[in-house]
């Protein structure tokens, strides 16, 4: 029996696109939003909107007790200890570039930032900056050929002089959970500052920051079912009083002067301007959808679908995928086919898949690759959607061949 | 304003017209593909790269007097076709007819201007764009 999504038809854009004949597989990328969080969107925006944080008159406390209940139901979300740990930023991006800045000044000359070979570009760039910078050895933990970061390796590179680990939690192109138990014991051995990038793991199991004990944590409403412009920086709060602030405006003052100026702690010394106001909003909503979940029934259903998008993939011939994906997506290429003529011939067909580098150029060319093709998953996702895309690969390596 | 077709561009513009789905368009690219003139290793180089583009794809304009000669090659083969109607139309003009050409226009006519979207990564914009660069210089 074909999988069916429960959840499929509370997603008015999957609905949409499947009758423009497009099967959206690109998940990874960015999720369909639930009819509850445009719901939550458009009760905002049309109720009468305000900017938070400043007024008194009576829009602008609602606006403001809205945003705050998001800032409440994302602490909770990720059990951090306190909502005063959950600074607002633009996306995942924006959260680890405001690290980069935030921590500069703990960082001296000659000292190591650990990553790992897997990071996407946002976990790699901002701190390949801040080591220009500040004269610092940036690091890379290898991987073993699963696509799981070598703790062997980590053991050797991890040490003394490292003060600060920065690592995925789940694989943008490889598809695994990395032993993050591990190397944060090695990050806590020696004093270093742990920072988690969760944009694709936070998607696919609700986090427990307290259990993982990182210092910090990021991660994208718009992978989580959320609108875009908005994504969180967890910060435990011995970590986020360390943070230098980084940008500067409206609301984040405590008293300014024309030559001096006094800042506001985290959260809101790290929100300067107006933030997002709505799309804060949608994401409160997207929460509050995802917590009414079965859990293990959504974590079931994306199980099934992962395992017949492995099983087809690898029942084909000549088709290669990288490392071995447990979750969420696979990444592949087909011998002898270039990946820039399978997409052509997979978006020919209505198949909404990612082909490229995936930000991830340097794990790209360390596996020989110019690029691949990823399919990605969404809890609303049918078994069909897959049929579908098999059809199309079939039909594009035949006329490839 | 009508200008006058290439012979070839006229004979692309009559073979994808007729083209009724995705599986013969991309067909015919492919054997499009193949009628490029090719390239030796030493032209394949980092000097007649276009940048901006995921795939490898070489440009080479040569200067005959007043008129314009491309030649190009791709490692991806329905570029290769994409490369091959692209010059097709340009071929033999005079750099001010080939200024006055409309070449997104062009791959309207053909119904492949979903090639041109500027979410796709397969550099027909960067080839584009580096064509008016290598016809502005002079000979």
């Amino acid at each position: 029996m074909s999988l069916t999504s429960p959840w499929r038809a509370d997603f008015p854009g999957m609905l949409a696109l499947e009758a423009e004949g497009q099967t959206y597989l690109d998940s990874a990328a960015t999720a369909q939003k639930p009819q509850a969080v445009l719901d939550a969107l458009l009760g905002y925006l049309s109720g009468g909107v305000a900017n938070v944080h400043r007024a008194q008159h009576l829009p602008g406390e609602r606006a403001t007790r809205t945003f705050e209940a998001t800032r409440s139901k994302a602490a909770q979300w990720l059990n951090a200890a306190s909502s005063e740990e959950i600074i607002f930023t633009r996306g995942s991006t924006e959260s680890l570039n405001l690290l980069g800045y935030g921590l500069e000044h703990l960082l001296q000359p000659g000292e190591q930032i650990v990553i790992s070979a897997l990071e996407h570009h946002a976990n790699l760039l901002p701190w390949q900056q801040l080591a220009k910078r500040r004269n610092l050895e940036l690091r890379v933990v290898p991987l073993d050929s699963s696509g799981s970061i070598d703790l062997d390796a980590a053991t050797r590179l991890i040490g003394p002089r490292t003060r600060l680990l920065a690592l995925s939690q789940l694989s943008n192109v490889l598809g695994r959970w990395q032993p993050l138990a591990e190397l944060l014991a090695m990050a806590r051995a020696h004093g270093a500052i742990s920072v988690i990038d969760g944009a694709q793991g936070a998607v696919h199991a609700r986090p427990d920051l307290q259990a993982l004990g990182c210092d910090f944590y990021v991660c994208s409403a718009h992978k989580l079912y959320g609108p875009d412009g908005v994504g969180l920086l967890y910060g435990r709060r011995e970590a986020l009083n360390q943070l230098q602030h980084w940008q500067f405006g409206g609301e984040m003052v405590l008293d300014a002067d024309y030559h001096e100026a006094r800042f506001r702690p985290a959260p809101l010394g790290f929100e300067a301007g107006t933030p997002a106001v709505s799309a804060v909003i949608g994401l409160g909503a997207a929460l509050n959808w995802l917590s009414g979940l079965d859990q293990a029934a959504v974590a079931h259903h994306e199980a099934a679908l992962h395992a017949e998008l492995l099983a087809g993939l690898q029942s084909r011939k000549g088709v290669r995928l990288l490392g071995e994906p447990q979750l969420a997506l696979a990444c592949f290429h087909v011998e002898a086919v270039h990946n820039a003529d399978l997409a052509h011939l997979l978006s020919e067909q209505g198949i909404a898949v990612r082909a490229g580098h995936h930000c991830a150029m340097p794990l790209m060319k360390s596996l020989g690759l110019s690029g691949a093709i990823r399919v990605s998953l969404g809890l609303y996702n049918n078994g069909a959607d897959l049929q579908r895309f098999f059809a199309a690969l079939d039909n594009a390596l035949e006329l490839l061949r | 304003m009508t200008m006058c077709l290439p012979t070839s561009a006229e004979e692309a513009l009559s073979a994808f017209s007729a083209c009724p789905g995705w599986e013969q368009r991309a067909r015919l690219l492919m054997q499009w593909g193949e009628r490029l003139q090719p390239l030796s290793d030493a032209e394949r180089v980092d000097a007649h790269r276009v940048h901006g583009c995921e795939s490898l794809v070489w440009l080479i304009a040569e200067h005959h007097g007043e008129h314009l000669h491309f030649r190009a090659s791709s490692d991806a083969r329905l570029l290769r076709g994409l490369l091959a109607v692209l010059l097709a139309r340009v071929e033999g003009l005079s750099r001010a007819e080939l200024a006055r050409v409309d070449l997104v226009d062009w791959f309207n006519q053909l119904g492949l201007q979903r090639q041109l979207s500027p979410s796709r990564s397969n550099g027909l914009n960067a080839v584009l764009q580096r064509m008016r660069e290598l016809a502005g210089r002079s000979a």
